[in-house]
């Protein structure tokens, strides 16, 4: 295949993985420790925010954000046709 | 049935079990024996990859520590999670495209060095060796409470199971007897979870039951909790007590310590393809967070049980279990006061761990020979671990599922064991032997050097598990440090950066192990006395430091390999050739 459409899929990628990992960061160091105080100020049943994204709502982001890339990643090999058969 | 009839036939059942799927997985092949033959679905290998990853540790500390920690417990949740996105997202599919077995195969390739082969052998069999010890004293614990033989019996009967199914199966024997190891123990892990949260939260979901109001309409269960805790002295439940930069770099230093630890990224070669192995880290992660969100509201129950049960309580009136576990020395009261209840209050109770005279009080209880402490009220010495293993005895539960959590920690200790004594005996039969030693060696004989490295290392795991050194619990904060200040940088940066050359990834690797292993060191062995926040650098405790060791390794390697020629053009396409899924091939030696 020619390189500048390796170049391209190699490109998407590296977008996508940015974007994941600043939510990855965001959900965890953000909610979960960096602003925790303030989340805490709001309560959702008998959760602190801060404190269930710290032990609950990171968690469940973290699997979310594995199965979006498996998602993107496998779109994006059909469409550059790198695909494994 | 009792409990000790129960326990036997539970844990019996699922040593069968585990037996007869090594005799029908045994490996014919040196691929078979170290990467299943590269041809583990997916969903299977994700149910193996978290029996695998969850440890002794993770089973019967965890949910022990977070009770007692709260807030602060959350380092570990959110730092044995978050470390699967970055292997799903950073190594894993790369790691699978380069083809081979080993994380040292791929250091010494990318950066055409033995000397980097080295270093990377050297840190993976210390890290696995670190961590079996802890894996087969765990073994032994269980044993001991809950089948009453002794200790070091509990350990051999241990080894002797492992040596059975890693021996003859190797990694294919491994994976699908972790996959049955999965299921019991996070059946073991859930059930009595369950039950609690029904009882305490009228919930069946401990996820949601933890956030719940009390069923004796006492508010929320965490407001109560830290109501508690205010009363008896304690930081506040939700709040914790740690420095926030402690608590970022500790998190930080866990999750990349999780996604450079060889014997998970090993994981990853054995599945078909590149996409399967991206999918599998998704459900590797799933799996684990059934265990890992169940945790922190175990935690929470536990902790809200106990406080209940024996705070201010007579002696005389608790139940069983609190005499069972005094006899463990894992609990121990010394009544201060003299007033025959429990005051449980914040503080340590007396100096040091508690030494029994051997002769019991007038109430019955076991007397200690410890120094009393005066600047506090505190009579309870609880040790972390008695959390999750006496949670259904305090909780009042029936007989099975008592026997049921024993057999769940033997499944992931066990689990673990196996997973970390194959990575030692790659790194010895293949990364060392074949590569290093004897390249000429036939299949056969790999095969069988492969055989007796694990045998070889299972003895002597089980000799640290019999005589631990004092420094097991000081050394974890030594595997993930290690693994994140050297594997970590030093694979992302062969993926991501084509510039990257052998003189930069080895400076980058030595000034980061070094920088972390010398804080360790000298705060947790040459100076434990000033081991204390005012100490650390930047406030960083040695459990955080391998965050910064990362960073000084980052650092590092880009000045040297700016400065030192490119690395030669067949690597240059090397790492081309590893960002695009096709042509992936099968795991391979050559």
């Amino acid at each position: 295949m020619e390189k500048g459409k390796l170049q391209a899929y190699w490109k998407t990628n590296l977008s996508y993985l940015i974007a994941l990992l600043v939510v990855w960061f965001v959900v965890s160091f953000g909610f979960g420790i960096l602003l925790v105080d303030q989340l805490n100020a709001i309560h959702v049943g008998g959760f602190k925010l801060g404190f269930w994204f710290a032990q609950q709502g990171s968690i469940y982001t973290f699997v979310v954000l594995i199965f979006v890339y498996v998602a993107l990643m496998n779109r994006l090999d059909k469409k550059y046709d790198v695909r494994e058969d | 049935m009792d409990v000790q009839n129960w326990t036997y036939t539970i844990v019996g059942i699922t040593f069968l079990i585990y037996i007869a799927i090594a005799i029908w997985a045994k490996a014919g092949s040196t691929k078979e024996f170290y990467v299943a033959g590269g041809g583990v679905p997916p969903v299977l290998n994700g149910m193996a990859t978290a029996a695998d990853w969850m440890s002794a540790a993770s089973f019967i500390s965890m949910a022990g520590l977070i009770s007692f920690m709260g807030y602060d417990g959350s380092v570990y949740l959110m730092g044995w999670t978050g470390g699967y996105v970055l292997l799903a997202l950073l190594l894993a599919p790369y790691l699978r495209k380069f083809g081979k077995f080993t994380v040292p195969d791929f250091v010494g390739d990318r950066y055409y060095s033995n000397a980097a082969r080295t270093v990377a052998i050297i840190c993976a069999i210390f890290v696995s060796f670190t961590y079996v010890a802890g894996q087969m004293r765990g073994v032994g614990v269980v044993f001991s409470r809950f089948l009453e033989v002794d200790i070091n019996t509990g350990i051999i009967i241990g080894m002797c199971i492992v040596f059975f199914y890693a021996v003859l199966g190797g990694m294919k024997g491994i994976t699908y007897t972790q996959v049955a190891q999965f299921c019991v123990l996070i059946f073991a892990y859930m059930v009595p979870a369950i039950f609690i949260s029904m009882l305490i939260a009228g919930t069946p979901i401990p996820q949601i039951g933890f956030g719940s109001e009390l069923v004796d309409g006492g508010g929320f269960l965490l407001d109560r909790l830290n109501g508690l805790h205010e009363e008896l002295g304690f930081a506040s439940y939700t709040d914790g007590s740690k420095p926030m930069i402690d608590v970022f770099f500790i998190t930080f230093a866990l999750m990349v310590g999780t996604a450079g630890l060889p014997h998970v990224i090993v994981r990853f070669f054995t599945v078909p393809k590149v996409r399967d192995a991206r999918i599998s880290a998704g459900w590797a992660l799933i799996f684990i967070s059934l265990l890992y969100t169940t945790a922190p509201a175990i935690a929470a129950f536990a902790r809200y049980n106990l406080i209940n049960t024996v705070s201010n309580q007579q002696y005389s009136e608790l139940p069983s279990w609190f005499n069972t576990w005094e006899g463990t020395g894992l609990l121990a009261w010394a009544d201060k006061n003299g007033d025959g209840a429990i005051q449980y209050v914040k503080g340590d109770p007396f100096v040091g761990k508690p030494a029994f005279t051997g002769e019991t009080g007038e109430l019955g209880q076991r007397l200690l020979s410890n120094e009393a402490t005066v600047d506090n009220a505190n009579e309870l010495y609880i040790d972390r671990d008695i959390i999750v293993l006496a949670n259904p005895e305090i909780a009042k539960l029936p007989a099975w599922v008592i026997a049921l959590v024993a057999a769940g920690g033997l499944a992931a200790a066990l689990s673990t064991a196996a997973g970390l004594l194959l990575v030692i005996s790659t790194s010895i039969a293949h990364d060392l032997i074949k590569k290093q030693l004897n390249p000429n060696i036939s299949e056969k004989s790999e095969l069988l050097s492969a055989r007796i490295a694990v045998a070889i290392a299972i003895v002597i795991a089980g000799y640290f598990g019999i005589n631990p050194p004092g420094f097991v619990a000081q050394v974890v904060a030594f595997a993930f440090g290690l693994a994140a200040a050297s594997f970590f940088p030093v694979i992302i940066l062969g993926i991501f950066s084509k510039r990257m050359n052998k003189e930069g990834a080895i400076a980058g690797m030595l000034t980061g192990i070094i920088f972390t292993a010398a804080y360790i060191i000298y705060f947790k062995f040459v100076n434990p006395g000033m081991n204390k926040p005012e100490f650390w650098l930047f406030g960083i405790s040695p459990e955080g430091i391998g965050t910064l060791g990362m960073l000084i390794n980052f650092a590092v390697s880009f000045v040297v390999s700016r400065l030192t020629p490119a690395p030669p053009q067949e690597i240059q396409e090397l790492v081309d050739s590893l960002r695009y899924p096709k042509g992936a091939g099968e795991a391979s030696a050559h």
